[in-house]
């Protein structure tokens, strides 16, 4: 497995994003550029010019006409795919975090940073079909939640919003009247911040990074723990194969914290595991500072990953890889 | 120690929860026998901890008796001498002396009280001035103010000791009867002390006491494997007990820092230093010996560090630990400390020096024991530039006796290592080249168990290496030394046997260019791990020393330390709290195959639990060595039973994880097929099509499947 390097970023990225072709891979970073490759060779197709600050998230409509990303330049800006062109901008007075379209893309769900006395919010925004009737109105304002949200993301028939962050709670809220509906239980939750969460690609489980170095499985719709993973590193971002029965988990000791005695010690790699067993099974290494965003292609063929380092690699399986059998 | 619980915070909280505290039968609450909930200490470190606080008021405070008894004219004067032998001492309190006067002859009355301003300074005082001549008439008796009323309440007539009941005790040893024949280690991780079983064949350890906030620093094994000793702030305490860890004995040591077993266990060496009152003075130190089963107290050393520092010459600053070295084997008969220019020699008959005085050896550096005989082999360094040489010699205990000497020019330092077994003896002499500028290293190597004890010198091929580390087999004939200035320095095997029986040193082999900076070699002998620790970043080789070939090689990242079982079955290594990350430990075979690990976090300590020698004589060793077939096939039968029942056991623990994980596939499928309808209306009636993709993809996959399938037919055919 040759691992393609995409060099387009100048600072450390952030998101990944396939589009549901899978065709097209989206990366985010903290230099103000989100970036569309050919997620087949790796090709720069272009860039989305606009953004006066790191890039955090970003989501991609079904038809992979819309992008949406959330910014440190206190923005949430929806774009043209294929021109690049900025089809409107969301103010907020704080730095813009998670993103993630509804199913049918008609509304979003954009969390934003506690920011000098303000704190951590999630807006829904109702996304207009034509860009010229688009407004900045939010149809739905949640706040609660101590520090930062990580992570926001609609639930089954968008009846549900889940959202995890910095406080180490995973949370349900109702949608349609902003009640929170259930909390993950502190004992056998995370303990330190929640970095990632990714759905599975039918929407009925999702998995959650966390810097306590566990990676925590989740029932969509009840909110059951299901599965841990225990790494060695704190983790950053997770994904799960949607062919196979992997999950994989990235981060590494915090960029700040690293040795520059052996690139072993921070353990910058992408591990594999077996998603019912719970057991390691291999790793992909290559980065040399921690991963920070992974995604996996729908197709279930390839993957890739964006690390500290200004890196995006992308990994196309071998054959065997279909049949590791543990 | 437990928190404080004030009854203000009791009462609160009973009034919180709603309960009637004067209806609650306080002495009806028992809790479970060997619970604690946590609560470390128990009452009696409570209620002794308490009466210590409520008599500070008075531990301050001195009596001494026996002064002349003087009328009024000369009482100043009187007072000005015992103010200049107490200040000396310690700070005396403002109006801390009083010495009563009778009042019908208005002459004193022969004693008086002095108060200091801590009960550290009373209790030195007590010890430097009791006893203390005046003059002939005068001889101080000092006494803590205390004491008195102890001293008051002893009844006038003897009454006869009560005899309590003999109550035969837990088997102490039962750890060693274990079934399996496994061996036990002890952990601790952060606030946690644990102790398991090292159940190698099931790949994992098993559980056998757990508790926290056990000790306050460390935990310590006694020689013979028999107690776990725990450290708190008011002394040490020995744990141990058939299936499960009782406390057996405590050791009052107000403050102790360090601790030492003596070899066969009988006795225990606690240490502490305590801050002056005063911060000029030097710290003051405190070492007690105690007898483990009864816990008395045998003798105690008190005096500043400079009293205890190890170098005759006194260059060498601080207390190098253990201070008291134990000799004369197993039998704990000798112990010896290092003094300005003796050696002090105590046997522990009595507890006192033998023949009453110390071993002079004018600037004596260092001294080690044989570990079977009462034999010290000590080292004094060159004199008057080089006038008087440097020397080696053995000495016999009791007899004091010097067995035999060796002198030696121009040495820089010299380092001792005895054989386990006290056959050989090798000391490792750095000598200055003729420059003086450099040092290069030679090996005299004594061998004891011969006669008029021949002496061997050994240097190496390339005599500018230098020595990295030496290492004697365990009960056996051989050393393995690292030397070398490379990055990659060079390991050989040396054997005191040739094979012509001359009876002259030999080298084995020599591996070059090794990342090895430490030898650990099996206790069992034959086996060695060559490890590179610190700078090499946890590399191990594991070496096969009768075959000289390497069995495997290893890697534990970062480990920091390295411990084989006693046993020499199993190896742990070990990365501790010195590194934020990785902690934890490994468990190997003995011949490099990783067993398994496990990660805990602020990773402090591991220690095998030691085990008393073999019973079995060296014959009988040998016989068994000779038809370990015969033995083994039992053993072997048991572990293939063992792996057996595991991949069973495993295959069953799979299956359900499947199983659980296939109703959850289910449920969200049926859920997923239920939604469909909403979904697509969500999405403004376009299909939603996810399942004939799911499809799609599986039949890609069978693709690859069928033409390896191919290939096989192809070849049938042909």
């Amino acid at each position: 497995m040759r691992p393609i390097l995409m060099k387009g970023h100048e600072r450390p990225l952030t998101f990944l994003k396939y589009n549901r072709d899978g065709d097209l891979l989206f990366s985010c970073a903290k230099d103000h550029n989100p970036t569309v490759w050919y997620a087949d060779n790796g090709e720069r197709l272009g860039t989305y010019r606009g953004h006066n600050g790191a890039v955090w998230c970003c989501d991609v409509s079904r038809d992979s006409m819309r992008l949406i990303t959330g910014s440190a330049d206190q923005t949430a800006k929806l774009w043209n795919v294929q021109t690049g062109q900025q089809l409107f901008s969301f103010n907020f007075d704080s730095p813009a975090r998670a993103v993630d379209f509804s199913v049918g893309d008609k509304l979003a769900v954009i969390t934003t940073d506690p920011f000098m006395e303000l704190p951590s919010a999630i807006h829904v925004k109702r996304i207009a079909r034509d860009p010229s009737e688009q407004t900045g109105e939010s149809v739905l304002l949640l706040k609660g939640p101590q520090g930062r949200i990580n992570r926001a993301v609609w639930g089954p028939l968008n009846k549900t919003i889940i959202s995890a962050g910095e406080d180490a709670v995973v949370r349900i809220w109702d949608s349609e009247t902003g009640k929170l509906l259930k909390e993950s239980d502190k004992e056998i939750g995370h303990k330190k911040t929640v970095t990632s969460l990714t759905k599975s690609s039918d929407g009925s489980h999702f998995i959650t990074g966390s810097l306590d170095k566990s990676a925590k499985l989740w029932d969509t719709r009840t909110l059951t723990l299901i599965k841990t993973y225990v790494t060695e590193r704190p983790v950053n971002a997770v994904t799960m194969s949607p062919l196979l029965d992997h999950v994989v988990l990235g981060g590494g000791q915090d960029a700040s914290a690293v040795t520059t005695t052996d690139h072993r010690a921070g353990k910058f790699e992408a591990k594999f595991y077996d998603k019912i067993l719970q057991e390691e099974i291999g790793g992909v290494k290559g980065h040399f500072g921690p991963i920070n965003a992974l995604a996996f292609n729908p197709d279930g063929k390839s993957f890739s990953s964006g690390g500290e380092d200004g890196y995006v690699r992308l990994h196309h399986f071998d054959p065997d890889y279909f049949n590791i059998k543990i | 120690m437990a928190d404080v619980v004030l009854m203000k915070e009791i009462e609160e909280t009973a009034g919180r929860l709603g309960i009637d505290l004067s209806q609650v039968d306080f002495d009806a609450i028992r809790l479970p026998p060997g619970e604690d909930f946590g609560i470390i200490s128990d009452d009696e470190e409570v209620l002794q901890e308490e009466s210590l606080e409520f008599d500070s008021g008075f531990g301050n405070i001195i009596v001494v008796d026996n002064l002349p008894v003087v009328p009024p004219e000369k009482f100043e004067k009187l007072e000005g001498v015992v103010r200049k032998i107490f200040g000396q001492i310690g700070v005396i309190k403002d109006d801390g002396l009083w010495m009563p006067v009778d009042r019908t002859t208005q002459k004193t009355l022969g004693y008086c009280f002095i108060e200091y301003g801590t009960p550290q300074e009373a209790e030195l005082a007590k010890e430097k001035t009791d006893g203390y001549k005046l003059d002939r008439a005068h001889i101080f008796t000092v006494n803590m103010f205390e004491d008195f009323d102890r001293f008051m309440k002893v009844p006038d007539e003897w009454a006869p000791p009560e005899v309590n009941p003999y109550t035969p005790g837990e088997n102490l040893q039962q750890w060693l009867t274990d079934e399996k024949a496994r061996d036990q280690f002890v952990i601790r991780a952060g606030s946690d002390t644990e102790v398991f079983w090292n159940d190698a064949r099931h790949l994992k350890p098993e559980p056998v006491y757990k508790r926290t906030f056990w000790t306050e620093s460390f935990v310590q094994w006694s020689s013979l494997g028999t107690y776990l000793a725990t450290i708190h702030r008011q002394g040490a305490a020995v744990w141990g007990g058939a299936g499960t860890f009782n406390r057996l004995m405590r050791f009052a040591h107000q403050q102790v820092k360090l601790i030492d077993f003596s070899p066969g266990e009988k006795y225990l060496v606690t240490y502490s230093s305590h801050e002056p009152s005063n911060p000029r003075d030097a710290n003051r130190i405190v070492i007690n010996i105690f007898d483990v089963r009864t816990g008395k107290g045998m003798r105690d050393f008190k005096g500043s560090p400079d009293d205890f520092a190890i170098g005759g010459t006194g260059g060498v600053a601080g207390v190098s630990w253990p201070v008291f070295r134990w000799g004369g084997g197993k039998d704990d008969k000798y112990f010896a400390r290092i003094g300005k220019n003796v050696i002090s020699v105590y046997e522990t008959e009595t507890f006192s020096l033998i023949d009453k005085k110390s071993l002079k050896v004018e600037n004596v550096m260092d001294f080690c024991w044989s570990p079977t005989d009462p034999i010290i082999a000590l080292f004094v360094p060159e004199l008057g530039g080089g006038n008087q040489p440097a020397r080696v010699s053995l000495v016999q205990i009791p007899s004091k006796e010097e067995l035999r000497q060796k002198n030696l020019f121009s040495v820089s330092d010299c380092k001792m290592y005895w054989q386990s077994n006290g056959d050989y003896l090798a000391v490792k002499v750095d000598r200055y080249t003729k420059t003086k500028k450099s040092t290069y290293t030679g090996f005299e190597l004594f061998r004891i168990k011969e006669r008029d004890i021949p002496i061997e010198v050994l240097e190496l091929e390339n005599k500018n290496d230098k020595i990295i580390a030496f290492a004697w087999e365990p009960k056996g004939h051989r050393f393995a030394v690292i030397h070398g200035d490379n990055p990659r320095p060079d390991v050989s095997f040396y054997s005191m046997r040739s094979t012509n029986n001359s009876g002259r040193v030999s080298k084995l082999a020599t591996l070059k260019g090794k990342q090895a900076n430490a030898l650990f070699w099996s206790p069992a002998g034959r086996f060695i791990i060559l490890a590179g620790l610190k700078g090499f970043n946890g590399q191990f080789e594991f070496y096969n020393v009768d075959e000289l070939e390497t069995m495997a090689t290893a890697e534990h990242f970062m480990a920091t330390d390295i411990e084989w079982d006693p046993t020499g079955r199993y190896v742990a290594t070990a990365v501790t709290s010195v590194h934020e990350m990785e902690n934890g430990f490994n468990i190997w075979s003995f011949n490099g195959k990783l067993l398994y690990r496990i990660l805990k976090d602020h990773f402090f300590q591991f220690a095998w639990r030691p085990r008393p020698p073999s019973f079995l004589s060296p014959e009988k060793e040998e016989e068994i060595a000779k038809n370990l077939k015969k033995y083994s096939k039992k053993y072997e039968a048991e572990d293939q039973d063992v792996s057996m029942l595991l991949s069973e056991q495993e295959r069953e623990r799979r299956r359900m994880l499947k199983d659980e994980w296939d109703k959850w596939v289910n449920e969200w499928k049926r859920l997923h097929e239920e939604e469909k309808l909403l979904r697509q209306k969500l999405r403004d009636g376009e299909a939603s099509d996810e399942e004939e993709e799911y499809e799609a993809k599986e039949v890609e996959v069978e693709e690859i499947l069928d033409v390896s399938e191919e290939v096989l037919s192809f070849d049938f055919g042909q």
